[in-house]
């Protein structure tokens, strides 16, 4: 048993290694990979992949304390404009779905994120993008309040509607 | 610097009122050639931290507050993205920013309408008592939680006089505002719609609404900018802090009570 296990932490090192490494992935076995779609907003992001895939968090943690504390609001690592171009069509979210940008690789990573506790995971925007709007907030916390689970986006749009 | 010249404007006889106000406002033409003016009303460019020569601060005349009106609790709730507490599945328990407060004399049948909310004090008991350092000043007196850091103890609730902090017991399912993060285990107060002040509005949502229902009774602006509404209207009215014998040096003031 115990080598099995050790067999297949080796199997998903070299996967995740292999998909880290290129941007197609290797076809070989093990979990499947992460869906990354291409954000629906600009050309690229404000560093190359490679250095965000390893260093999102820290450019966050540094931009989050320097914006909370002393209220700079540049929009470069900043987590809402992460947001904006990264939400998904399908679900106006970054971490609606399992498929949706930021739960797709934590999952995959076994990574928790905090960050959707507190901040939302949809951008400012139309109704169709950001279902809560001053005239449907007052359901959608009526909702949530009742629910005890997490409310799909889905659900809050059709109340928006 | 600035605090000792916020006390100073608590008058202590009007001959020395109008002395003080006076020697601001040289002062301010002297210092600050219009530079102050054009800060407040562009507002500071996002790559500027908060500065200490402003001083966010709120102006309450409770003789225009009307009886029976809410309408800065719900433009706030709105704002911010809080359930009203008529709403809440736990009314006790849910989270409060602004409250409508209306007040009887039992001797006098005599009735006073205000909103209570963070004072924004600025020498905060909340800050001084907790813990993690996550209750803090911004440098423009804007009390706020940093909820990265708090870890939901609750002892800034307890120190606070105003009843102004409430925790989040819920999780909130995503229902949050993009400007206005907020989350299960923190605690949480009116920050001055400080996503509304950095981009610029130099106004709240309170105020906002208060106007709209033409009952003006919120102003909000730099009480550091000698020529600005907030300062010229502090100079005529009569104002009182509330608690005023703690020495919190309050950025909210309040005319008619
Ligand atoms: S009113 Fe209460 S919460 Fe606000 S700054 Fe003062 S002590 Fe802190
Ligand atoms: S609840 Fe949070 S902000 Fe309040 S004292 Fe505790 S750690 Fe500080």
């Amino acid at each position: 048993m115990k080598r099995l296990l050790a067999l297949g932490a080796v199997v998903l090192t070299t996967a995740a290694l292999a998909w880290a490494g290129s941007e197609e992935p290797a076809q070989s076995g093990g979990a499947p990979k992460p869906v990354i779609t291409k954000a629906t907003k600009g050309e690229h992001c404000v560093e190359p992949n490679d250095f965000m895939r390893r260093n999102h968090m820290k450019v966050l943690l540094h931009h989050r304390d320097e914006t909370v504390i002393e209220g700079i609001r540049t929009k470069k690592y900043s987590l809402k404009e992460c947001i904006n171009c990264h939400a998904s069509e399908k679900t106006g979210s970054v971490a609606a779905s399992k498929d949706d940008f930021c739960v797709s690789c934590h999952s995959y990573a076994a990574v928790k994120i905090d960050c959707f506790d507190c901040h939302s995971t949809k951008p400012q925007g139309s109704m169709a993008m950001h279902p809560l709007n001053a005239e449907t907030a007052h359901y959608a916390h009526k909702l949530a309040a009742q629910a005890g689970r997490p409310v799909s986006t889905e659900e809050m749009a059709g109340i928006a509607q | 610097m600035s605090d000792t010249k916020m006390s100073d404007n608590t008058p202590d006889s009007p001959e020395r009122r109008r002395f003080i106000s006076t020697a601001t406002v040289a002062a301010g033409v002297t210092l600050v050639p219009g530079v102050m003016l054009v800060e407040v009303a562009q507002g500071r460019p996002e790559d500027q931290p908060a500065s200490s020569a402003v001083r966010w601060g709120m102006l309450i005349d409770a003789t225009k507050c009307a009886s029976g009106c809410d309408d800065c609790v719900s433009a706030c709730s709105t704002e911010n993205g809080w359930t009203p507490v008529a709403e809440s599945k736990h009314p006790t328990q849910a989270p409060q920013w602004i409250r409508k407060l209306e007040l009887q004399d039992p001797l006098t049948q005599g009735q006073t309408n205000l909103p209570m909310l963070c004072q924004h004090c600025a020498e905060p008991p909340c800050v001084d008592v907790c813990p993690t350092g996550a209750s803090f000043k911004r440098d423009d007196g804007i009390v706020l939680v940093n909820r990265h850091i708090c870890i939901g103890c609750r002892y800034c609730m307890m120190a606070c006089p105003y009843k102004a902090r409430s925790l989040v017991h819920e999780p909130l399912n995503d229902t949050q505002k993009p400007d206005v993060p907020r989350g299960i285990g923190c605690v949480e107060a009116c920050t001055f719609c400080v996503q509304k002040v950095d981009r610029g509005d130099g106004t709240t949502a309170c105020a906002e609404a208060c106007a709209k229902s033409g009952n003006n009774a919120i102003l909000f602006g730099d009480m550091n900018d000698p020529e600005s509404e907030i300062s010229k209207r502090l100079r005529e009215l009569p104002t009182k802090q509330v608690r005023a014998d703690l020495n919190l040096n309050l950025g909210v003031r309040y005319h008619g009570i």
